[in-house]
């Protein structure tokens, strides 16, 4: 064990193991979820100057900075759902740890995600994935590549009269995925793990329901996960420890084999 | 007839920006009264409740009876000009600046004898209309306008400096995705503006109303969220320089009081924009426009906020709301006070509820937003510093001005019965 | 009912009379000034500052200060102490004051003095903290000063009476004559009607030589017993009558006219002579339409009629009418309150054949008036004194 470690800390050290950013910069034009404004809203991100180098503070510069606790690159612990209030280890400071390093498949629907906006990631794509490569073990994260991370503005949550339009997972998928392939969550590019429209599936925001009524979590607002292989990467994801948190905006990472095409 | 005035000239990048000056500023604090008349475009004058007779300049007691009993009262106004004089050399910087200078000694209607700044369109022995304004140093003054409207008469120059008409200025709306900042850039675009800067937070959501007035040519969406120091911080950089005319409309608005709320979360949010937004908003845009106070005839002007009239006393049902606006109408006085010197007017505009989506369950009487635009470019050129708008806005004011702890105890424990 | 003819002033003379010389502006204070004219006096009538036991100070700048801060300043012991504050009425109002004290045995000798410093912007503020009523309803205007009030007047005398800018001129040109050989006048060089008429604009009508140069200066005379002053050898100007009026007027849209028009008549019965008798008129000339009203309401013609007097007399001191003996404050300056002195104290000079410039021959008797205090839009006190030579 000590053996795969040092091996391990040495391909970091020489660069061989790569390490990938999955995480978009925190500033407050970064969209956030938009509900009905009779809703309360998830607040964005903001930070306010507490001194720089002057009278405020002569040889020192700092800043206070507030957010939701789902504003940016984020993680939803089982408890920010209804389906999950009582999962066990449910908030974000109790979720086993084993769910913040992880194995990670990726699955990449971003043709799809190209040709429609709405679209939705079935049992098929899954066994498509599968069938390429193997089996999704169990403890996986999932993260549903749909290059939604290069839009930005209004073109990241595309919304409309009719609300937002962006992919996501059916409902169908996401049990199959919970049930029958035990992943540790599941992770998007969008601003929620299910897709823009998915107030209209059954049930409602179907990703949300099944991962966290079955103690799973979810990362949103991923970036860079065309940079990642199918298989064979890490992700590293630790929430903040917030006390009964549901989620935090977090540094996510991923670890990879260096391949000749990437260096 | 007044010549129209020009569109003033691109800034000659060589000249410094003139000295933010003011007229004398030091009165007593009965000439104190008449710049609270002025402030609301009234006119009045002492008049004597024993001989009925009026009496000015401001005094304690009746000249004739000495009866102290005097009791401010409404004046026509009109009056005759009885002499007349252009000032060429004044030992004041502020009219030294702005020299030659008319004014005259007018013979009101009611008896008094008044000095008054001059309109141009005024020659000596013609009947004039004394109106009482606000100067740039925020006292009242005495100004003498033909008789009838005349021909471009708010172009005067004298005038001009008495007004914030946004002929010719450019102005900043802080919220332009409000209907009432909708209706404003909308109303501004006919009102002869140079320019409007319509702020928009997150200004990539679109939406029909935003399109609608993008489409005006002289309007231009500018990224603004009050929520977000640095964004601006961001707007004041690129535009602080060039806003004659600020007007603050951003409002966050939600139903609701204290108890029946769930945290505060909501509240933050409304604090967020209608509180901490309008100081960032002061400390961003205050020191650009305060130093161009005396900038020519596009100078900074006037720094307007759309207020709530439940700022005077809380409404229950938006308690939260009104909380906000009693901050917003006490930072918009603590403004004038920062202001003060400067030339630049903080204007109020009180409205009560508005034809808007979160004042749908309400009856009616409410303010259409455009109807409060239209009152407020009238108030801005008419130059008054507070503007209500609407028969609830006037109600509310007047049974405050009336009694304030009335007014309470009616909007906190029931509205009277009628009659 | 007829009120009771006041008390001749008889038996009481004003002596030494003192001009501390004139400079456009001083870095010292009023006090300085005021003390130098209380220094002068002593010397001029030889005793000592302890002989003197009353004081009349009239000054717009001893702030803060009043004349019992003065008087401790002075180290003057006084049973007697006024403080006269209505500027250019003051010379006259400062007289009779004394006169009645001296006149009643509560003073002796009283040093009525005058006098004001001027800074670089003592002006400005002065002018801007004059009155309540100028505070809110004249400074704001932006005259900065009286000149646009006056302008207005001016205007509306002009309108009404058909005066001309070359009738005001030809009172700023003499006085300019007589200035030249009086040799505390801060105004040094001739000036011609064309160089009046020519001059720039201060607030129409005024131009530059309708307007006082603010500066700073003090005067001052001793009142005492006529046996007194014979006594010190002291030669002066004996009181023929005297009158003041405050706030005349008052219904009058705008001023044509001051408190002088009331007492007329009063004035020259008590006086016992009558304007011809005048052997010259200083009248306070803060602006020409000023001295204008003066010669009119002090019955040297009818009203409306004083342009057409002035215009055709020769007002220098070797004319016909002298008036303003030492250039008035036009031509000497305008040494605050001191301005409501300088007329009353040459004609004592020229009265007693002392004058400092050129003497008025045989100046047997003299009226003297002021006016002062533009508290609003009008000057409020007017005041005036006939006075004839005595002694010495």
């Amino acid at each position: 064990m000590d053996d795969l470690l040092s091996r391990l800390a040495g391909r970091l050290a020489e660069g061989s193991i790569e390490i990938v950013d999955l995480t978009h910069a925190l500033e407050p034009d970064f969209p956030v979820m938009v509900l009905p404004p009779e809703f309360g809203q998830c607040a964005r991100f903001r930070i306010e100057e507490v001194s720089c180098y002057d009278e405020r503070g002569p040889a020192w510069k700092w800043n206070n900075f507030s957010c939701g606790e789902h504003t940016g690159t984020h993680f939803d612990a089982p408890n920010h759902w209804i389906s999950g209030k009582n999962a066990p280890n449910g908030s974000v400071d109790t979720v086993p740890l084993g769910s913040m390093i992880a194995p990670a498949c990726v699955i990449d629907c971003s043709a799809e995600a190209e040709r429609d906006e709405d679209y939705v990631m079935d049992v098929c794509k899954i066994r498509e994935f599968e069938r390429e490569n193997g089996r999704i073990r169990p403890g996986s994260w999932v993260l549903m590549r749909t290059d939604w991370s290069k839009r930005s503005g209004a073109d990241y949550i595309n919304l409309r009269e009719d609300g937002a339009h962006s992919p996501g997972p059916a409902a169908e998928a996401v049990r199959f995925l919970v049930a029958e392939r035990d992943i540790v969550g599941l992770g998007t590019e969008t601003v929620g793990t299910d897709a823009g429209q998915a107030a209209h599936a059954d049930p409602p925001y179907p990703a949300h329901f099944h991962l966290h009524g079955a103690g799973k979590c979810g990362l949103q607002c991923l970036a860079n996960l065309d940079r990642l292989p199918a298989t064979g990467s890490v992700v590293v994801a630790a929430p903040l420890k917030i006390r009964n948190g549901t989620g935090s905006p977090l540094r996510a990472l991923a670890l990879k084999a260096k391949t000749g095409a990437d260096s | 007839m007044t010549d129209p005035l020009p569109p003033p000239p691109k800034r000659n990048p060589q000249r410094k920006t003139r000295s933010a000056l003011a007229p004398p500023s030091a009165r007593t604090r009965l000439g104190i009264r008449l710049a609270a008349l002025a402030s609301a475009g009234r006119l009045e004058l002492q008049r004597c409740e024993s001989c009925r007779e009026f009496a000015y300049p401001p005094r304690e007691a009746c000249p004739i009876c000495l009866d102290d009993d005097l009791e401010w009262t409404r004046i026509s106004g009109g009056g005759e000009l009885i002499a007349a004089t252009v000032v060429h050399a004044s030992a004041d910087p502020y009219f030294r600046d702005r020299a030659p200078w008319r004014i005259g000694t007018v013979r009101l209607a009611e008896g008094p004898r008044i000095l008054a700044h001059l309109h141009g369109d005024c020659e000596t022995g013609d009947r004039v209309r004394a109106r009482l304004h606000l100067d740039k140093s925020g006292q009242a003054v005495f100004f003498a306008l033909p008789e009838s409207d005349t021909e471009n008469m708010g172009d005067d120059r004298q005038l001009r400096e008495m007004t914030n008409d946004p002929k010719h200025r450019r102005v900043l709306i802080t919220d332009a995705r409000t209907p009432v900042g909708a209706a404003i850039a909308e109303a501004l675009a006919d009102a002869g503006c140079r320019a409007i800067f319509a702020g928009v937070s997150e200004l990539w959501r679109r939406d029909e109303q935003l399109d609608r007035i993008s489409a005006q040519p002289i309007v231009e969406p500018v990224p603004l969220d009050l929520t977000d120091t640095e964004s601006v911080r961001e707007c004041a950089a690129e535009y602080g320089g060039k806003v004659d005319i600020l007007i603050h409309t951003a409002d966050y608005l939600r139903p609701g009081g204290l108890v029946d709320r769930r945290g505060i979360a909501m509240a933050k949010e409304e604090f967020e924009t209608n509180v901490f937004g309008f100081m960032r908003l002061a400390q961003s845009f205050g020191p650009p426009m305060r130093a161009r106070g005396s900038d020519g005839i596009d100078s900074a002007s006037a720094w307007v906020n759309a207020i709530s009239v439940r700022a005077l006393s809380s409404w229950p049902a938006f308690g939260s709301h009104s909380a906000c606006h009693a901050a917003l109408l006490s930072m918009a006085q603590c403004l004038r006070g920062e202001f003060a010197g400067s030339g630049v007017r903080v204007v109020n505009v009180f409205s009560g509820p508005l034809e808007t989506d979160w004042h749908d369950s309400l009856p009616p009487p409410k303010v259409a937003p455009a109807r409060l635009a239209r009152d407020l470019i009238a108030g801005l050129r008419r130059g008054v510093e507070d503007i209500y708008v609407g028969d609830v806005a006037r109600d509310i004011a007047s049974r405050w001005r009336d009694d304030p702890k009335v007014l309470e105890r009616e909007l906190t424990t029931g509205e009277e019965i009628d009659g | 009912m007829a009120e009771p003819a006041p008390l001749s002033y008889e038996g009481v003379a004003a002596v030494a009379p003192v001009s501390v010389p004139y400079e456009r502006y001083s870095s010292k204070s009023a006090h300085w000034w005021l003390l130098k004219a209380l220094r002068g006096l002593t010397e001029a009538a030889r005793i000592r500052p302890d002989q003197i036991d009353g004081l009349a100070v009239s000054s717009f700048s001893l702030h803060p200060d009043t004349a019992v801060g003065f008087a401790q300043h002075a180290g003057l012991e006084l049973r007697w102490l006024e403080q006269i504050p209505s500027g250019g009425a003051s010379g006259p109002m400062a007289l009779t004051r004394a006169a009645r004290a001296v006149q009643a045995g509560d003073a002796g000798i009283v040093a009525c003095i005058a006098g004001d410093t001027n800074h670089i912007h003592s002006f400005r503020r002065m002018t801007a903290g004059f009155s309540r009523f100028s505070l809110d309803a004249a400074y704001p205007y932006g005259a900065g000063g009286p000149n646009a009030y006056f302008a207005l007047l001016t205007a509306h005398y002009m309108r009404r009476f058909g005066a001309t800018r070359e009738d005001f001129g030809h009172i700023a040109v003499c006085q300019r004559q007589n200035a030249l050989s009086y040799p505390f006048a801060l105004m040094k060089s001739p000036l011609s009607l064309e160089q009046y008429l020519g001059a720039r604009a201060i607030a129409e009508p005024l131009a530059l030589f309708d307007c006082v140069m603010p500066c700073s200066g003090g005067e001052g005379f001793l009142v005492m017993r006529e046996d007194v002053a014979d006594g010190l050898d002291l030669g002066g100007a004996r009181i023929l009558a005297a009158i003041e009026r405050h706030n005349a007027f008052a219904d009058d849209p705008i001023q044509f006219r001051g408190g002088w028009a009331r007492d007329r008549e009063s004035f020259w019965h008590r006086a016992g002579v009558s304007p011809e008798d005048i052997d010259f008129l200083q009248t306070y000339d803060d602006y020409p339409v000023i001295s204008m009203m003066q010669i009119e309401d002090l019955g040297f013609c009818r009203k409306g009629e004083a342009a057409e007097f002035v215009r055709c007399r020769d007002l220098t001191n070797s004319g016909q009418f002298p008036h303003n003996t030492t250039g008035g404050q036009l031509s000497t300056g305008q040494a605050g309150a001191a301005g409501g002195y300088l007329g009353l104290v040459d004609a004592i000079r020229q009265l007693t054949g002392a004058s400092l410039g050129r003497q008025v021959p045989e100046a047997r008797t003299a009226v003297v008036s002021g006016f002062g205090i533009v508290n609003f839009d009008r000057g409020v006190c007017a005041s005036a004194v006939a006075l004839s030579g005595c002694g010495g």
